[in-house]
C-alpha cells in the first residue's frame, strides 16, 4: 500500500498546504488542534473537496482537481472512524457492523464478522443498541463497522479524544491488534503523542497547516522540532527487546539501539518486543562518568543539537549508539557543563522512570 | 350497532375517513420530497416555496377553496386539462374534497418532517457514506428512519386538520350529500334545520371520538419507534 497526498485548501484565515506519502502501517498525523489533521483526512474520505489536491492509494486516484477526476465519497472504499463513534441509533450492534458490509464488492478479500467480533471482543454486545453502550464498547463497534467495509484504507481521526483515561486503556490493546493483525492500512490522526509512540510506524507532523516534518516515527519523536510542538511531553521512543530479568536486582534488562536498558521488572519473556519511551524531563547529563549513583541507566553519547525552548530552558539532542535521545536542562546547567554540539556526553536516566514504559508490540 | 346513526350520517362518516385517508395518503411523497428540498436544498426562491406550502395556513380557508375552484374547477385551467386528458372530474366530487383538504394539511404535514429532517444528524449520513452507501441508500436506510417519528406526526396533523376541514372544502366542492357532505359539512347542515341539534350532537361526539382515535394511535406509533431508537 502507498497512500500519496497533496492538498492546498482555504478556510476563511486558514490556509492548508500539505504533501505527504505513507508507506504501508500506520501512519500518524500528529499536531495541535486547528493544525489541519481532519481537514486532511476529510480529503482523503471524500468529505471534504479541497481548492486543489491530488489523492492517490495504490496508484487509484481518488481525487485529482487538476484533472477533474473526484470519486465520491461512497466509492472510496475508504473506511473512517471519527472522533465520536457516529453508530447508527436505530440499528443494533450486528446491524451497525454489517451496514458497510452490504455494499463491499463481494469478490473483494476483507475480514469476516466473527473474525472482527472477535479481534475487538464485542461478541456480547451484538443484540444491543448503540444508546445501551459505554463510550469505549461504541467506539469498538465503530471500528469494527469500518473494517468490515473492506476499506483500502482506514481513516481514524481521534478515535480516543472524546474517551477518559481508562477507556483510553481500555480500547489501545485492541487498536494494536488492528495494527498487527488486520492488513489494513491505518491513518491515524492524534494530538496526544503517548497514543503516537505507541501505535505508529510513519509520523507526519502539522503545524498551522504544514507538514513540518516526516518519517519513520522511532526517529521522528525525538526529532527537536517534534519535541518542540509538543512542550512538556518531549520524548523519545526506542525499540527495545528483553534479554533478561534480574529478580534480584528487581529489573528487566533490555537491548535498544542507544543500549542495555534497565528498568522495573516486567512480565515478558526473553526476547519479547517492547518500545521504551524516555520523557526528556527525565534525562540528566554528565560530562564525566558518574560514580556511585543510584541511577541505573548510563548512556554515553554525543550532543548533536542545543535549542532554547520557548520557556527559556534548553533541550538537548544526544546520540547514543544510532538512537537519540533528549534531554532538557537549564540554561545554567548547559553553561555549568559547557556543552556544545559534538561534546561527549552521559546520559542518565533512573529505572524507575522507565516504569512507565509501552507494552509489548 | 348501526341504530345510533341514521344512514346519512353513517355516509357523511365513511366519506369524512375515505376523504381523509386519500388526502393524506397522497401528500406523503410529495411532503416528504418539498420538506426534504426546505430543509437540505440551497436554491434561488427557496424562501419563495417555503410561502407558497405555509400559505393555506394563513389564508382564510375559503380563499384556499375559492382559488382551488378557479383553478381546478370544470372551467379552470387545470381542471379543463384533467378532464380532458385524463377524464378526472374534482369539482363537486370526493376527490375534490380530497383535493382542498390535502391543501390545507400540507403545511403541517410538510412542517413536521422539515423539524425531524433538520435535528438528523448530518454526521451520520456522512458515515453512512464513507461505508460505501450512496445518497438513495443514505436516505432509505438512515434518514428515513430517524424521521419516522416525525412522518408520523405530519400524517397524523394532516389526517386530523383533513377531519375537520370545511371552509375550503364547501366553497369548492359544495355540500352535496353522499358526495361531497363531509362530517363537518353534515354538522352544519343539521345546524341549519330546525330540530337538527339531535343529530349535529350525535356526529360531534362521533368527530370527538374519531380525533382522539388519531391522536391515541399516533402517540403509541411514536412511542413504539422512539423506544427503539432509546433502548
Amino acid at each position: 500500500m502507498r497512500l500519496s497526498v497533496e492538498v492546498e485548501h482555504r478556510l476563511g484565515e486558514f490556509a492548508l498546504q500539505a504533501a505527504f506519502d505513507a508507506p504501508s502501517g500506520v501512519t500518524a498525523l500528529f499536531g495541535r488542534s486547528g493544525s489541519g489533521k481532519t481537514t486532511l483526512v476529510n480529503v482523503i474520505g471524500g468529505l471534504l473537496r479541497p481548492g486543489r489536491g491530488r489523492v492517490v492509494v495504490d496508484g487509484v486516484v481518488l481525487l485529482d482537481t487538476d484533472d477533474g477526476t473526484e470519486i465520491p465519497c461512497h466509492r472510496r472504499r475508504i473506511g473512517y472512524v471519527f472522533q465520536e463513534a457516529r453508530l447508527f441509533p436505530h440499528l443494533t450492534v450486528r446491524q451497525n457492523l454489517l451496514f458497510g458490509r452490504f455494499f463491499a464488492p463481494r469478490r473483494e478479500r476483507g475480514p469476516d464478522l466473527p473474525g472482527v467480533v472477535d479481534l475487538l471482543g464485542i461478541g456480547h454486545l451484538l443484540a444491543r443498541r448503540p444508546a445501551g453502550l459505554s463510550g469505549g464498547e461504541r467506539q469498538r463497534v465503530a471500528i469494527g463497522r469500518a473494517l468490515l467495509s473492506k476499506p483500502r484504507l482506514l481513516l481514524m481521526d481521534e478515535p480516543l479524544a472524546s474517551l477518559d483515561a481508562a477507556r483510553k486503556a481500555e480500547i489501545l490493546p485492541y487498536l494494536e491488534r488492528l495494527r498487527d493483525e488486520a492488513a489494513v492500512p491505518i491513518v491515524y490522526v492524534s494530538h496526544a503523542m503517548a497514543e503516537v509512540a505507541r501505535l505508529a510506524d510513519t509520523l507526519v507532523l502539522l503545524e498551522a497547516g504544514r507538514v513540518i516534518a516526516a518519517g519513520p516515527a522511532s526517529d521522528l519523536v525525538s526529532r527537536l522540532d517534534v519535541a518542540r510542538a509538543e512542550g512538556d511531553e518531549a520524548s523519545a521512543v526506542l525499540e527495545a527487546e528483553v534479554i533478561g530479568h534480574d529478580a534480584e536486582l528487581g529489573v528487566t534488562v533490555l537491548s535498544s539501539r542507544a543500549g542495555e536498558l534497565r528498568i522495573p521488572s516486567l512480565n515478558l519473556p526473553a526476547g519479547a518486543r517492547s518500545r521504551v519511551r524516555i520523557y526528556a524531563r527525565d534525562v540528566l547529563l554528565a560530562v564525566d562518568p558518574p560514580g556511585r549513583i543510584s541511577a541505573m541507566n548510563v548512556l554515553p553519547g554525543t550532543v548533536s543539537t542545543i535549542e532554547e525552548l520557548p520557556d527559556g530552558s534548553m533541550m538537548l539532542q544526544l546520540d547514543c549508539g544510532d538512537a537519540r535521545l533528549l534531554s532538557r536542562i537549564t540554561r545554567g546547567s548547559l553553561r555549568a557543563l559547557g556543552l556544545r554540539p559534538g561534546s561527549p556526553a552521559y546520559a542518565v536516566v533512573k529505572a524507575a522512570a522507565l516504569a512507565d514504559r509501552l507494552p509489548a508490540i | 350497532m348501526t341504530d345510533w346513526l341514521r344512514p346519512e350520517e353513517w355516509t357523511a362518516l365513511r366519506l369524512s375517513l375515505l376523504v381523509s385517508t386519500t388526502a393524506t395518503a397522497a401528500s406523503l411523497v410529495p411532503g416528504l420530497a418539498v420538506a426534504y428540498l426546505l430543509a437540505r436544498g440551497r436554491f434561488w426562491g427557496k424562501a419563495l416555496v417555503d410561502t407558497l406550502v405555509h400559505l393555506p395556513l394563513i389564508l382564510p380557508p375559503v380563499v384556499t377553496g375559492y382559488l382551488l375552484l378557479v383553478w381546478f374547477g370544470r372551467r379552470g385551467p387545470i381542471g379543463t386539462f384533467l378532464a380532458d386528458s385524463f377524464g378526472i372530474v374534482l369539482s363537486f366530487h370526493w376527490t375534490g374534497a380530497a383535493l382542498a383538504c390535502a391543501v390545507m394539511g400540507f403545511p403541517l404535514l410538510v412542517r413536521a418532517i422539515r423539524l425531524s429532517i433538520e435535528a438528523v444528524d448530518i454526521r451520520l449520513e456522512q458515515a453512512a457514506g464513507t461505508l460505501g452507501a450512496n445518497r438513495a441508500w443514505v436516505f432509505g436506510l438512515v434518514t428515513l428512519p430517524l424521521i419516522l417519528p416525525g412522518i408520523i406526526a405530519g400524517m397524523i396533523l394532516s389526517f386530523a386538520k383533513s377531519m375537520g376541514e370545511f371552509g375550503a372544502t364547501i366553497t369548492f366542492v359544495s355540500n352535496i350529500p353522499g358526495e361531497t357532505q363531509t362530517l363537518p359539512s353534515a354538522i352544519y347542515t343539521f345546524t341549519q334545520v330546525p330540530g337538527g341539534e339531535a343529530g349535529a350532537m350525535r356526529l360531534t361526539v362521533v368527530s370527538v371520538a374519531v380525533s382522539m382515535a388519531a391522536l391515541a394511535a399516533s402517540e403509541f406509533l411514536a412511542r413504539r419507534v422512539s423506544r427503539r431508537l432509546a433502548a
